[in-house]
């Protein structure tokens, strides 16, 4: 039991990047009723954006800055205005389908016209250990962990103490009665969008450096993100969280104390347990279904 | 009568002339997206660059080559239909997939029609299943397996190995000859632990080595995993030497794993930085065209279309079904033919027998440490 300490800190600090990816897809479930199938390549995309940029002879900064602000323009506004907008009107499931076609063409985009190949990214966080409690614990995994949570806490405090956060959550609840109390839903709504993006963005850059920039990284890290949505609830952002974190630790447990050859298994029998015994997630609320 | 005749003469030279100005064609089928790309993309570039210098040559007995590359995306299933496209086109020779686990699904579609395939993949057991159609570019883990244990017990003079392994046809095939040659050495394996293609996070599997405290470390996964699991090994402080294959310090692993890569050791049936005269040109040759130094898939695709035009020359004829008899038995030497860069033997199975090397990582190169000789 004597590398409990690191495993945690890894699972968590894996299971931030969840988190952060997970809080997406409840933002625009709630706005908007969004399924973004996509959302795995919406973390692939800004390290590549920041790759390119680094190529046409940007310092790191600079990419960064560039990335996260072209990855807001595509993956925020362009998505909403040219493929949310257009489909929603057809109802969740077109939409949910026009998001999987999305990654599609997100990845051989990218594959096309950047590389099949992996390659490496540059840490924002420097390289090597630092001694808690005894533990040489990576300054990379702690560095993940305190952006990650500080970004949720932004996120929340943002959502919950200010008047804008105020103003999204009445357009996510009753988007009606927002409209005639004078909330600019549709306002509203694109934010939640640029929010997303601006997320997807930072996990990028969080996670590249360990997953390596590669057109096909977004698969797992969509697929995991997705069960941590549903574990923690999907229509809560705690419950995102929760989920995210969870899923994360779990899967290092398991691989240490269960088996490494079944890792890959223990999320999706976790998933199963939570729905059959409460399908609304772990912190979600239960919805009535209208008829 | 006589023109008619004349016309009809002259049509048929035209008409055999054409046939033999026809191209020889030859289909590709590699991993050039999903978790192959680099294994894949090399390959590719390597057959590409041996097409282009025979072509500009004057081709094979005359006849220029001709390649169509396809996807496997890594994937057996799709590698399974486009090799089925692929020989539905009637080539001469089929070359590739690069993974094992692809080879297997395609082998028998390629046997059954009776086209020689040239491919990539290490698995041993591969080539034990009697299948006449099937040739190596690279070792079999068979053969490469055995030299490695016998360097982790004897050079490394590890009494406890710790063997980490993908969980794929790859994987597995070498896992199951490594750890049994170890046994029959005296080498205990005190973890033995199997990882996922694709996986990220190797902290709980570096945890369970360091837990497990062995003499040697053998590592045998994809090259980006490779990649990964050198990083963590690093980050926790694993000190034990690192032993692997290709796969563990080829240059897209040293590339991506950064310092992390330094003083792990490999057993390589090929690498561009062989002490070989014709291996240093072709390096030279590829980077020129490519812009990078190429891995050992870059080699082996190289060689597989010069094993195809020295066979073809050596028959006198383009001939698919002839081809893969003349192969079986076949020395290919250097000195004869330089596109094969290293004097090869093809056995009655298919395997390929040649010299290999045994390789460290220092400050971000490879280097050779030593040269082992032909197994026969």
């Amino acid at each position: 039991m004597s590398n409990l300490f690191d495993l945690l800190v890894a699972g968590l600090a894996t299971g931030a990047i969840y988190a952060l990816v997970a809080v997406g897809f409840t933002l625009l479930w709630q706005t908007s009723q969004t399924i973004n199938f996509a959302q795995g390549e919406f973390v692939m995309l800004p390290a590549f954006l920041m790759l390119a940029a680094m190529h046409a002879g940007a310092p790191f900064w600079l990419a960064i800055i560039l990335g996260i602000l072209l990855s807001m323009i595509l993956l925020g506004l362009a998505f909403k205005m040219l493929l949310v907008d257009p489909m929603m009107r057809h109802g969740v499931l077109p939409l949910a389908i026009a998001t999987m076609a999305l990654a599609i063409g997100i990845k051989e985009a990218v594959k096309q016209f950047f590389s099949a190949e992996a390659s490496p990214f540059p840490s924002i966080v420097p390289t090597g250990d630092i001694a808690i409690l005894g533990h040489a614990v990576s300054l990379q995994s702690i560095g993940v962990l305190v952006v990650a949570i500080l970004a949720v806490l932004g996120l929340t405090t943002l959502l919950n103490r200010t008047s804008l956060g105020h103003q999204m959550q009445a357009a996510a609840q009753n988007p009606t009665v927002a409209r005639i109390i004078g909330v600019p839903v549709e306002r509203m709504i694109l934010l939640t969008f640029l929010i997303n993006a601006f997320l997807v963005a930072l996990a990028s850059l969080l996670i590249t450096p360990i997953y390596l920039a590669k057109f096909s990284s977004g698969e797992v890290l969509g697929q995991a993100a997705f069960i941590a949505a549903i574990v923690g609830g999907f229509n809560q952002v705690r419950g995102a969280i929760a989920g995210g974190l969870l899923i994360g630790v779990l899967d290092n447990l398991a691989a240490s104390y269960v088996s490494t050859q079944y890792r890959a298994a223990v999320p999706l029998i976790f998933l199963i347990v939570v729905i059959l015994f409460r399908p609304q997630g772990l912190l979600g609320r239960a919805e009535e279904r209208t008829v | 009568m006589r023109s008619t005749l004349l016309v009809g003469a002259l049509l048929t030279a035209i008409t055999t002339t054409g046939a033999l100005a026809q191209a020889i064609k030859l289909a590709d089928v590699a991993e050039l997206s999903g978790g192959g790309a680099t294994v894949g993309t090399n390959w590719k570039n390597g057959i590409d660059l041996a097409i282009e210098e025979i072509n500009a040559k004057g081709g094979v007995l005359g006849r220029k080559l001709e390649v169509s590359h396809a996807d496997s995306q890594s994937n057996p299933g799709v590698a399974r239909a486009q090799v089925q496209k692929a020989l539905d086109a009637e080539p001469y020779v089929l070359l590739g997939p690069g993974y094992s686990g692809s080879v297997k699904v395609t082998a028998p579609l390629a046997a059954e029609a009776g086209i020689a395939q040239i491919m990539g993949g290490e698995a041993a057991e591969l080539t034990q299943a009697g299948n006449k159609f099937l040739f190596r570019t690279s070792f079999g883990q068979q053969s490469s397996m055995p030299k490695v244990a016998k360097y982790i017990h004897d050079e490394m003079k590890a009494k406890s190995v710790a063997v980490v392994w993908v969980n794929n046809d790859f994987g597995r095939g070498g896992r199951d000859v490594v750890v049994k040659e170890l046994d029959r050495l005296g080498s205990k394996v005190v973890a033995d632990l199997s990882t996922e293609a694709g996986q990220a996070d190797f902290a709980a599997d570096v945890g369970k080595i360091k837990a497990a405290n062995p003499d040697a470390v053998f590592v045998y996964l994809n090259e980006e995993e490779s990649a990964r699991i050198l990083k963590e090994l690093k980050r926790q402080g694993v000190t034990a030497p690192l032993m692997g294959e290709t796969t563990l310090i080829g240059q897209k692993v040293i590339e991506l794993a950064g310092d992390a890569a330094n003083g792990a050791r490999g057993h390589v049936g090929l690498t561009t930085d062989a002490p070989v005269d014709l291996i240093k040109a072709f390096r030279e040759k590829f980077s020129k065209k490519y812009n990078y130094v190429p891995d050992h898939n870059g080699l082996k695709g190289y060689l597989a279309v010069y094993m195809v035009k020295a066979t073809t020359e050596k028959m006198g004829k383009v001939d698919s079904k002839a081809f893969a008899d003349t192969l079986h038995g076949l020395t290919i030497k250097a000195a004869d033919e330089p596109g094969i860069l290293m004097d090869v033997t093809f056995d009655a199975n298919g395997d390929i027998d040649r010299q290999s090397f045994l390789v460290e990582v220092v400050e971000g190169k490879q280097v050779v440490k030593q040269v082992l000789p032909k197994v026969k």
